[in-house]
């Protein structure tokens, strides 16, 4: 027995008999042999723990983490800077637990981080009601496709190719359970392809899915995009960056229905990738479809101002399984850092951060289309991210970008997302994200090292690829 | 809120609805004792007009403070008009459910299922 399973073997044989099996194996009856395992799992024999120690720390120092490289790395997830008054209020005990606010007397803190939370994300995305989160933001915009299906029963979701790829993937996962089809909108240009989408419209269309800006970091034009969904009788969800909605105009004035979001970039670091959370706003007529939980103000039995989870009816301890959603527990200390790091920036300062966004991309962009071998992949208006072709019209820029990448990392810059591990008409793409960490001088130094990486990586090329 | 009561010129369905019958239409509405059961009614998800009933079946969700609930068709038929009133004073439902708290008006597809119905005072003795 291992100092990790508290169970003896006698513990075990007692446990067995009174309930009248012979070994541990019968529980297994009811699966398929097929897919059980008939051998051992394949596990390294134990180790003494300092070993173990040692190994992990090997391990760790293989991560590279945006301090020690120079990153242009975005993609979905941003370096944005975070102020240390932002670890000091989550780091109070009292927020520690997000278990669900039941009984307000005792949770007027949290609830109120909730409303306020969820205040400023209706504010952002001008759209009046918010949720208290989602886990994170591709399981929003699938949270959004539920919403549709349980509105009205039509059989079709369209969705952008300008949506974050997990986004998308998660969606087609989540609708094939709904018997929902999944189609997607190319993109012409960089953005949505109007005309694609006008074709795809139809009286059997639940939903269309767009992103602002999409992953390409584009900027849509949804004056024109929506009013189509709308005459279709679909419904409207934008996926959006609430970063940058201090510069671009909020979803809701262009009649999206319900805006969802990834809520990394707000107050929260890359962490390795999570947690984060999602965030979900709507139009008041999704009020009582809207999943999760929602706080709201109210008064006490003495007049003063407090705070209750609000409209539980259509969660899942009362509804079961007609709920909305399965999910109670929420990302509530990610979105505790996002409204703290809202405060702290200000009406004024996301603006602020927008524009200076603006002026460092735009800077970036006429930078690397500079650099020899490099072309934009698009031209049209972007905030803080937008994507190259390296090596394009030449062939074999997909070989190429991954010696560039190489090459780069050599000289500690990470260059961006290489486009082509999700998109195969972008396979010599490179996505670069400008966030306000990344200075002028890191942009000229991107350029000289970009530079140099693809000049020595068409160099090393032998003639016979370059041909091919 | 009104007081107890079973009208008698109303027919009555096992899952505590009411049916005032016109001819080949007829009214719906949950009796006294469903609303009494739900509490404080806040929400009244209007089905839509042309949409079919099928008896026994649910139709709409009505909900209170306390749950979300299915309302179960009395009778077949095709709905002609709902309450529009209720998105605004769902509330109706309990201070007056054989009134302005009716739901939806149909035009029954079976016109015999009335016969199966029950009358106030047999619907009464359920309850005990």
């Amino acid at each position: 027995m291992s100092r990790y399973t508290s169970a003896t073997d006698a513990d075990r044989a007692a446990m067995l008999e009174r309930i009248g099996v012979q070994s541990i194996d019968d529980l297994f009856e009811t699966i398929p042999e097929g897919v059980r395992l008939d051998r051992p799992l394949d596990l390294p024999p134990g180790r003494p723990e300092q070993e173990v120690f040692a190994h992990l720390r090997e391990l760790a120092s293989r991560n590279v983490s945006t301090d020690d490289e120079l990153s242009f790395l975005g993609a979905g997830m941003y370096d944005h800077y975070v102020p240390a008054l932002v670890d000091s209020i989550i780091s109070r005990s009292e927020f520690l637990t997000p278990y669900t606010p039941y009984q307000p007397e005792v949770s007027q803190g949290t609830l109120q981080v909730m409303f306020e939370y969820q205040t400023a994300i209706s504010e952002l995305t001008g759209l009046p009601v918010s949720n208290a989160t989602l886990y994170e933001g591709p399981s929003a915009l699938g949270a959004a496709g539920f919403l549709a299906y349980q509105h009205h029963k039509r059989t079709r979701f369209l969705i952008s190719r300008g949506v974050h790829p997990h986004a998308r993937e998660t969606l087609r996962t989540m609708s094939a359970g709904w018997g929902i089809e999944v189609r997607e909108i190319p993109l012409r240009d960089g953005v949505t392809d109007a005309d694609a989408l006008a074709d795809a419209l139809g009286d059997d269309v639940s939903a269309v899915f767009l992103s602002q800006p999409n992953f390409l970091g584009a900027v849509e034009d949804l004056e024109a995009l929506v009013p189509p969904i709308k005459e279709a009788g679909a419904i409207a969800v934008s996926a959006c960056d609430a970063m940058t909605l201090g510069v671009l105009r909020p979803p809701g004035d262009f009649g999206v229905d319900i805006a969802v979001g990834e809520g990394q970039p707000v107050g929260n670091r890359l962490d390795y990738g999570g947690p984060s959370f999602g965030f979900f706003a709507a139009q008041q007529a999704f009020l009582r479809r809207i999943p999760g939980r929602i706080a709201g103000e109210t008064t006490d039995v003495d007049g003063r101002r407090g705070f209750v989870l609000t409209l539980q009816t259509r969660e899942q301890h009362i509804r079961r399984e007609r709920a909305t959603s399965n999910i109670t527990t929420a990302q509530t200390l990610n979105a505790l850092a996002a409204i703290v790091y809202l405060s702290w920036l200000g009406r004024q300062g996301i603006v602020e951060l927008g524009e200076l966004m603006l002026q460092r991309t735009a800077y970036a962009r006429r930078a690397l289309a500079a650099v020899e071998g490099v072309e934009l992949l698009h031209e049209q208006a972007v905030v803080r991210e937008f994507a190259i072709r390296v090596d394009g019209g030449g062939g074999g820029g997909r070989d190429l970008i991954h010696d560039v990448i190489e090459r780069c990392a050599a000289e500690g810059v990470n260059p961006g997302y290489r486009l082509g591990a999700d998109y195969d008409e972008y396979d010599d793409g490179l996505l670069v994200a400008i966030t306000e960490q990344r200075t002028r001088a890191d942009i000229d130094r991107l350029a000289e090292v970009l530079g140099r990486a693809v000049t020595g990586a068409r160099r090393f090329r032998r003639p016979e690829e370059v041909t091919a | 809120m009104a007081d107890a009561s079973y009208p008698d010129d109303l027919k009555y369905h096992a899952e505590h609805d009411w049916a005032r019958i016109d001819g080949d239409t007829a009214t719906l509405g949950i009796t006294w004792y469903a609303q009494d059961q739900l509490g404080e009614v806040v929400y009244f998800d209007l089905p839509q007009i042309g949409s079919t009933l099928t008896k026994d079946q649910p139709y709409a969700e009505i909900e209170s403070v306390k749950a979300v609930s299915d309302v179960v068709a009395p009778l077949s038929g095709e709905i002609v008009e709902v309450n529009e009133g209720l998105a605004d004073s769902p509330e109706n439902v309990n201070e007056d459910p054989y009134g302005d708290g009716w739901l939806v008006r149909i035009r029954l597809s079976e016109p015999s299922e009335v016969d199966e119905l029950m009358d106030a005072s047999t619907y009464e003795g359920t309850l005990s």
